[in-house]
């Protein structure tokens, strides 16, 4: 099984990649859309996968940052990023790496409770992100974001690197990792 | 696991500590305030809970009134706690709430308080309904109709049937001020308009905020699991969940019936721990009829929704409503509705 390396090709000039990784096939769609929309310096690339270890066949440019997305709605959205993880190397979770929870704005229809997906965020000390993808509004934000997120993943933002974003990332509420 | 534990008593600890440092006798707002902070603070769900047993309290309650309890479909919602109630005054409360309703129902026109209502309300007490003595004593509310004929006739029709109660309340009722009574689950029967009627009556006097409890699919699989793991001594009826199939255009609906022994069979081969229940078990569980269901039909059931749970203990539906079958575990059942109406209003 291939383990997909952040470092293991040569970067493209400017151009920046995202692979998000989710079984929610249209919310990325949609996500990978609103991204493409944003205004960037950069020239976006964003692959979208279900699962991973991606084809090794296939000729693909450097990956500079992965997002899994995780639905709430669904506990094999949660099994399938779970799994997906064993096939990434370790250096990619210094700041290269970043998880998307969606559906928790609607309580009813949780099957994975929001502590686990925190947990295992907490486990590969990476960022976290809440969003409910279905709004567009909110779909729009979070694009904006990731778009800036990536952009210092793939070193165009000078002063700032992927490595700092772990702590820049983290919220107040949440324990540092030494504390877990 | 173990990490995760000492890490949330850590932060508890300095909370605590904290707070002492301030002031020595914690007003209830202090203790409210901390109370939220252990919230915050990663971690609220409990990762085990107790397999629902027989509560001795049980014991001495009106078996009339629990036969009328079971086998109703009652909906749920989640209720703050009541300002200034008390169980001495429900005669009182019986006059005023039967003429408000006789008020709401002939819209505009003035209602003497008395006795030339249509409707008459009775309020009792369900006792033994309750976990522990500190929990708040339960209460019924009816509605009846009042026949308008004067003859022998007397006997008065049920419209609407409505309960309050608190089972295990005690994470709630440790930062409760004095004047309030905790009663945090509601459970109706009958038409919503008199539903409504009876809200809004109880918000203006007691004020207090009703709203409707909704299960979600992970607390449904966790009454999945609790519900198989009791020990029942005859089966009324299969163990029976439902999935709902989401993004399809018309919605499709997976009803997925297992013998109840079999069902306990396979909870006793998943379970350890005598006495719990564990967020592994509940998943491991879970993961077993996926896996079944997957190798027979090839659909991942992990990927749709649970929206109905029903064993012979009982029958419970995401949007809140329920049917309690089974006298033995009725406290064990209304303790985990309790907990979920306490963390709703949380």
């Amino acid at each position: 099984m291939s383990v997909l390396r952040p470092l293991d090709k040569q970067p493209g000039l400017n151009t920046a990649t995202i692979l998000l990784v989710g079984t929610e096939d249209a919310l990325l769609q949609q996500l990978a859309d609103s991204m493409l929309k944003e205004d960037c310096a950069s020239e976006l690339r964003v692959h979208l996968a279900r699962s991973l270890p991606l084809p090794s066949s296939a000729n693909r440019p450097r990956i500079d940052l992965i997002v899994f997305v995780v639905n709430l709605h669904s506990k094999y959205s949660l099994r399938n990023v779970e799994e997906s993880l064993h096939h990434v190397d370790a250096t990619f979770f210094l700041g290269k790496a970043a998880f998307l929870a969606t559906g928790a704005g609607r309580e009813s229809h949780c099957s994975v409770h929001r502590n686990t997906i925190v947990k295992l965020a907490h486990t590969y000390r990476s960022p976290l992100f809440f969003c409910d993808l279905e709004i567009e509004d909110f779909r729009a934000t979070m694009a904006q974001r990731l778009v800036r997120v990536l952009q210092i993943c793939a070193g165009h933002v000078p002063g700032v690197s992927a490595l700092n974003l772990p702590s820049l990332l983290r919220s107040s509420e949440t324990p540092a990792p030494e504390d877990l | 696991m173990d990490s995760d534990d000492t890490a949330e008593s850590t932060l508890r600890h300095r909370t605590s500590s904290r707070l002492q440092d301030c002031c020595i006798g914690a007003t209830p707002l202090q203790k409210r305030i901390e109370s939220v902070r252990k919230q915050v603070s990663f971690v609220p769900t409990p990762p085990r809970r107790k397999i629902p047993q027989c509560s001795q309290l049980q014991e001495d309650n009106d078996p009339q009134k629990v036969a009328f309890i079971l086998h109703k479909q009652w909906t749920l919602y989640s209720l703050t706690p009541l300002y200034k109630f008390s169980y001495t005054n429900l005669k009182e409360y019986s006059r005023l709430l039967s003429a408000f309703i006789a008020a709401e129902k002939q819209k505009g026109l003035a209602v003497e308080v008395g006795e030339d209502v249509s409707v008459k309300v009775t309020f009792s007490t369900l006792l033994g309904m309750k976990g522990t003595q500190r929990d708040s004593e339960a209460f019924l509310v009816q509605i009846l109709s009042k026949s308008q004929l004067p003859s022998e006739n007397r006997e008065q029709k049920v419209l609407w049937t409505g309960w309050f109660c608190c089972v295990f309340g005690d994470s709630l009722l440790e930062t409760i001020p004095e004047d309030f009574t905790c009663v945090p689950l509601f459970l109706a029967n009958g038409a919503e308009t008199n539903t409504a009627l009876v809200g809004t009556w109880f918000q203006k006097t007691f004020d207090c905020h009703f709203s409707p409890l909704a299960i979600n699919a992970f607390n449904l699989s966790w009454m999945a699991a609790m519900w198989t793991a009791c020990k029942m001594d005859q089966y009324m009826a299969a163990t029976e969940l439902l999935w709902s199939v989401p993004c399809s255009p018309q919605s499709l609906d997976i009803s997925y019936a297992i013998h109840p022994e079999d069902a306990k069979a396979l909870w006793d081969s998943v379970h350890k721990t005598p006495g719990e229940v564990t967020q592994e078990e509940v998943d491991l569980f879970m993961d077993c009829l996926y896996s079944h269901f997957h190798r027979h039909f090839k659909i991942h059931l992990s990927a749709t929704r649970l929206v109905r749970v029903s064993t012979s203990v009982a029958s419970v539906h995401t949007d809140g409503k329920i049917k309690i079958l089974c006298h033995k575990y009725l406290i064990g059942v209304l303790a985990y509705l309790t907990e979920l109406a306490i963390f709703q209003i949380d």
